[in-house]
């Protein structure tokens, strides 16, 4: 074992660490919500998953922007069996250790350049869509510097990780073609061998050292975006399975039933009926803050993406409206990233005096949705944004008496007289003796 | 044509067990318009002979509009209250003419203690005209343009897209739809307690962006399924001064009026 291959090793293990002590953070993070009970309906679960996540369903209904997306996502996952013979040949020094499969493996090489080609291809659309086209659903407000630059970044890697990809492959054949020691004739490759044209005036020498350079820039690319991805909104590369296979599997207009004010009613209806212990904690009614959400709730945060077809369909949106449903979402990423820092520096009792709702969303927001479930049907991984709008209404009209003037009229009149506006109960049915 | 609307108090006195109890609803019951829909339900009930009964004064608001407006006290206390009257009466299945009581009825009450068999009256309108309970040949809309607007607690919320469009396509009439249309429908604005308020700041109105969808397509009649949708659409559409070229129908008022009821 030589000092590039130890060098490798310690790169290797290194970055996994890095990466797993971000996933426990992260897990920690989720685990702060609410807890909920979904471990139901197994086979269902598995079902929606196969077909929203693991089949990209939702994503074509956006042709272009979907089947553009599955050309990453199919390169993505195929194009990593590679990876296994990279971390192969970095450890043990070989080079390309699986070529011994002969035909198959020219064919597996081949399509991998296939899928490379689709990568590249996919991603070159996707930059112009954002920085060149200007797609609206990448400009809007909520889209500031900085989820722009982690989009175009995320993009911007993966174009030098495909052109590090083909440049090895290129000048490997050269390698291969004069016979240079330790380069094995091995692999087909449909598309770089008109790239190789570039490399063939140059010595072997310089084509062994950039061979080299491209392979470590390469594996170092591939290091370097997995540790990446977990402080980005490409984190949904991983969790958009896990969360689609936690989806809400009821009816989109069914809003949960709070037990806690069931309890409250029932007494209220029922007077014999037994209290809660006197030193029972106190309920808080509604979501002021990431605790109060559910950790699937959370989930949802961290597996957003921002794609913005959920504030594209949002009827609030179109009109003007300051609401914004990808706004909820990477308003409660940014508030349980902030409220794990302060419990990592300051303890979990620490309380730096802000909130998911009021410091990050208003009620204007909260306000302007019409719970029409449009983001929610648009959603590629199934998030419910819509469910965090109405726990964070809960607690303005439940904790806060916050309703706008009008509604709090509406309730008076559903309380008083069981309609929504001032008619007599005694009146209901008096249409049926008019003309 | 004279209605009969039986109450449940009446039936019961007089030892009848209606087959469905009709759901009116607050908007069914004291909305202007919407008692015209109402009145068209009850015409089609009549006509296919179904043994039907409302709860009249006994019927309060489902609390539809207080949980959506976080209000889950008094959407409790509704529900309770009107579990208390609907199983009293030992009801089985239920029509609504709204699909927001649609859906807390069949979604939200079961949570409660309300377990009731519960479609909205599209569905119902749907089964009558397959067991041949009732005839629906073309009439006035004849080869008339229609275009259906999809009610949110219908479709997204519920996943019934079919029901209101194979009941217009009995009309014997071109079915256009607007490009947002099922699953990808526009709001007409008035869900999760909008109707009870006015709208949040914003450049326009939604009722206003969805008529002019519609309107795009130059349809003699856009249909829907709900009271809230329709005041909005008529609205949209009053503020095109399209009044009197494009009507708001319900789709039960498209029946009704087809079969001259």
């Amino acid at each position: 074992m030589g000092i590039s291959n130890i060098i490798f090793l310690l790169l290797f293990v290194g970055a996994f660490v890095l990466f797993a002590l971000r996933i426990k953070t992260i897990i920690r993070n989720i685990r702060l919500g609410r807890d909920i009970n979904l471990n139901n309906n197994f086979a269902q679960r598995l079902k929606v998953m196969s077909l929203v996540a693991i089949g990209q369903s939702k994503m074509v209904v956006r042709p272009v922007a979907g089947i553009m997306h599955i050309l990453i996502y199919v390169g993505f996952i195929i194009m990593n069996i590679e990876l296994l013979e990279i971390i192969i040949d970095g450890i043990t020094g070989t080079h390309r250790v699986f070529a011994f499969l002969g035909g198959f493996y020219n064919f597996v090489i081949a399509s991998f350049e296939f899928l490379g080609l689709g990568v590249l291809v996919a991603c070159i659309v996707f930059l112009i869509r954002r920085n060149i086209i200007k797609l609206k659903r990448f400009w809007s407000a909520e889209m500031t510097s900085w989820p722009r630059s982690d989009a175009n970044l995320i993009l911007t890697i993966e174009i030098f990780l495909m052109t590090a990809f083909f440049t090895m492959n290129a000048t490997d054949q050269v390698l291969q073609s004069r016979g240079v020691e330790h380069y094995i004739h091995a692999g087909a490759f449909p598309f770089s061998q008109y790239y190789s044209a570039l490399f063939t005036g140059l010595s072997s020498e310089t084509l062994v050292m950039i061979e080299r350079s491209v392979w470590w820039f390469h594996i170092c690319g591939i290091l370097f975006f997995l540790n990446y991805v977990p402080y980005s909104k490409h984190f949904h590369i991983l969790l958009a399975f896990p969360n689609v296979f936690y989806s809400n599997l009821n009816a989109k207009g069914k809003f949960n039933n709070m037990e806690s004010v069931t309890n409250e009613v029932k007494l209220m209806f029922d007077p014999s009926a037994t209290p809660p212990p006197a030193d029972a904690a106190p309920v808080k009614f509604g979501a002021k803050d990431v605790q109060d959400l559910t950790w699937k709730q959370l989930m949802d945060a961290y597996s957003c993406t921002e794609c913005g077809r959920c504030t594209s369909n949002c009827p609030a949106n179109i009109t003007g409206k300051k609401l914004s449903p990808r706004k909820i979402m990477m308003d409660t990423r940014y508030r349980l990233e902030e409220v794990g820092k302060n419990i990592d520096k300051n303890g979990a009792e620490f309380n730096d005096g802000k909130s998911l709702l009021h410091d990050f969303i208003s009620p204007e927001e909260l306000w302007a949705c019409t719970s029409c479930n449009a983001c929610v049907e648009a959603c590629p991984v199934n998030i419910d944004p819509l469910s965090i709008i109405v726990d964070l209404r809960r607690n303005l009209v439940m904790e806060e008496s916050n309703a706008p003037s009008a509604l709090a009229g509406m309730f008076t009149n559903v309380e008083n007289n069981g309609a929504p506006w001032q008619f007599a109960q005694a009146d209901r049915l008096n249409w049926a003796n008019e003309n | 044509m004279e209605i009969k609307v039986p109450t449940m108090a009446e039936c019961i006195a007089d030892g009848e067990v209606p087959e469905i109890l009709f759901w009116v609803g607050c908007a069914g019951s004291f909305d202007d318009r919407a008692k015209k829909i109402t009145k068209a339900i009850v015409k089609i009930l009549n006509k296919a002979g179904v043994k039907f009964a409302v709860l009249g004064t006994e019927e309060s608001c489902t609390g539809d509009p207080a949980k959506r407006a976080g209000n889950e006290f008094l959407f409790q206390m509704q529900a309770f209250t009107n579990i208390q009257v609907l199983n009293g009466y030992e009801v089985k299945k239920i029509v609504t003419g709204c699909p927001h009581c649609f859906n807390t009825l069949k979604n939200e009450y079961p949570d409660l203690g309300g377990n009731y068999e519960v479609i909205h009256h599209t569905q119902l309108i749907q089964q009558l005209i397959n067991d041949g309970k009732l005839k629906v040949e073309g009439g006035s809309f004849k080869g008339k343009k229609i275009t259906f607007h999809d009610p949110c607690y219908l479709g997204r919320a519920n996943n019934e897209y079919e029901a209101p469009r194979s009941i217009i396509e009995k009309l014997d009439n071109e079915l256009t739809e607007m490009k947002r249309s099922r699953a990808n429908g526009l709001c007409c604005g008035a869900g999760g307690a909008q109707m009870f308020k006015e709208a949040e700041h914003g450049d326009k109105e939604v009722n206003v962006e969805r008529a002019e969808e519609a309107l795009a397509l130059n349809p003699n009649v856009i249909a829907t399924g709900c009271p809230f949708c329709m005041t909005m659409m008529t609205d949209g559409v009053k503020h095109f001064n399209k009044e009197a070229e494009v009507k708001v129908y319900d789709v039960a008022e498209l029946i009704a009026n087809a079969q001259d009821l």
